[in-house]
């Protein structure tokens, strides 16, 4: 009986993956770029036939799985080290990694006017200031690097609260438990309510987020056909929309 | 050396939140699990079924839940106001208060068991011998009820020590204040600090393997006295 049982589970599983015409490819992207990235996966596969299946989350978290055998084959990462680590240490291809988009940071609050983003700091009429792990995530180093170009870092310390990644910190400000938090303007795009400031971009390093081929997706069509039309037109639009630059 | 401390602060605070939120379950718990054990009402099994909920539940639920209620459009944003704050997320109050509900099945289900094992029998003993029923409680049933409770006691601090969804959506990852156990592991593996990782993650596979050997000898001396 539970032998039986096991079989149909296979049976099913097996159907659930039946190779199909078209191709597959398994792509982790940065948290900040999760709603261009389902736009231009939206269009990829209306145009190409092939499916991109997107994983969320922070960068560094992806990059500890990618050394350790995930089963991605591309990877859209928030920064340009990763990437190039990758290579370095053979996960990558090497001369596949290109920039497909130089985030903006903002500070962002439903509670407190941040039009001023830096006076805002400066006066600290905040409790919780969320930002996203300065670790795991580059837009969380963004934001500690602009705090300490400020000269706010060390006042504003204790009131930081960190997000795993930049998905979590905006969360964090959406639902209001923090009153101001850095989040990446990308986010904000289609947001209603509250202030935002752009961080000025010389209180940080640019955030170059680069995309790189992985191994695993060396041999597979639909993984460099999503590369391509990531670097398309197409996919330019959508990238500016949201508030990226492009090179 | 700077490594230890790093270390030492999430393994102190996880200390303190698991002694923190045991305490108050034991008091919060063993009231409940007297009343589940004991009352004849049609809808206690309701009640207990609520209790037992963060048991199935997946953390993400109780995280998602907490961080509305703890926010300030919730009680707990009510309550942090009374002393001037806005949120009870990120703090060390928010966690012992998310973990006694997510604790709580843990504490309750091996102390309703012990009491209801008791039987009527040693009660109404009790009663004859002209013990109040609340005399009855200090005397008779809890003391024959406490492995029962030691039971428990140690399961609810376990499972705090072992908590990590909840906390990682409520908590914000603060050292000295939310950033625990079992956040930090996951700290340290995102960011590849694998001696660090592999010290604590270690440290709590010995922890885990002396909490489940200590709760089966605790069983079977509790089989050995009923028997």
């Amino acid at each position: 009986m539970r032998f039986r049982l096991l079989v149909a589970a296979l049976g099913f599983l097996g159907a659930l993956s039946a190779p199909a015409i078209a191709g597959q490819t398994n792509v982790a992207v940065a948290a900040n770029f999760t709603e261009p990235a389902k736009e231009i996966a939206a269009l990829f596969k209306q145009k190409t036939g092939h499916e991109a299946i997107l994983s969320f989350g922070a960068s560094g978290a992806f990059f500890t799985q990618i050394t350790h055998d995930a089963p991605f084959q591309v990877f859209l990462s928030a920064d340009r080290e990763r990437p190039t680590m990758a290579v370095e240490q053979g996960f990558a291809e090497r001369g596949t990694q290109f920039t497909y988009a130089i985030g903006k940071l903002a500070l962002w609050s439903r509670v407190v006017d941040v039009t001023d983003g830096e006076q805002a700091l400066k006066a600290g009429n905040f409790l919780k200031l969320a930002i996203a792990n300065p670790a795991a995530a580059p837009y969380g180093a963004a934001a500690v690097e602009a705090l300490k170009a400020l000269d706010l870092y060390d006042a504003l310390r204790p009131k930081i609260v960190q997000g795993s990644n930049i998905a979590q910190a905006f969360q964090f400000v959406d639902t209001r438990n923090a009153e101001v938090g850095f989040v990446a303007l990308a986010q904000l795009h289609g947001v209603s309510g509250g202030t935002q400031w752009l961080v000025p971009a010389k209180l940080h390093s640019p955030i170059r987020q680069d995309a790189v081929l992985l191994k695993k997706g060396a041999e597979n069509e639909a993984s460099k056909a999503f590369l391509e039309f990531l670097k398309g037109l197409e996919s330019r639009e959508i990238i500016e929309r949201f508030g990226y630059t492009l090179e | 050396m700077d490594a230890f401390a790093h270390i030492w602060g999430p393994v102190r605070l996880t200390i303190e939140l698991a002694g923190l939120t045991t305490l108050a379950l034991l008091f919060v718990a063993t009231p409940l699990a007297w009343w589940l054990a004991r009352s004849r009402v049609w809808w206690k099994e309701t009640a207990a079924t609520v209790v037992s909920l963060p048991m199935v539940l997946p953390p993400t639920v109780l995280g998602f839940y907490l961080l509305i209620a703890l926010g300030p459009s919730g009680p707990g944003g009510f309550i942090a106001g009374l002393w001037g704050a806005r949120t009870l997320a990120f703090t060390f109050t928010g966690l012992v208060i998310a973990s006694i509900i997510s604790s709580m099945p843990f504490v309750v289900q091996p102390i309703r068991n012990a009491f209801a094992a008791i039987g009527d029998r040693p009660l109404e003993v009790a009663a004859t011998l002209r013990a109040s029923p609340t005399r009855a409680f200090w005397t008779v049933a809890l003391p024959l009820a406490s492995p029962g409770l030691l039971t428990g006691a140690v399961l609810g601090f376990a499972h705090t020590v072992g908590e990590f969804g909840v906390i990682l959506m409520i908590g914000g990852n603060i050292p000295g204040r939310t950033r625990v156990l079992s956040t930090a592991i996951f700290d340290y593996v995102e960011t590849m600090q694998w001696r660090e990782a592999n010290i604590l993650a270690g440290g709590m596979v010995a922890f885990a393997f002396a909490v489940i050997l200590s709760m089966m000898l605790i069983e079977k001396r509790f089989a050995r006295m009923r028997g």
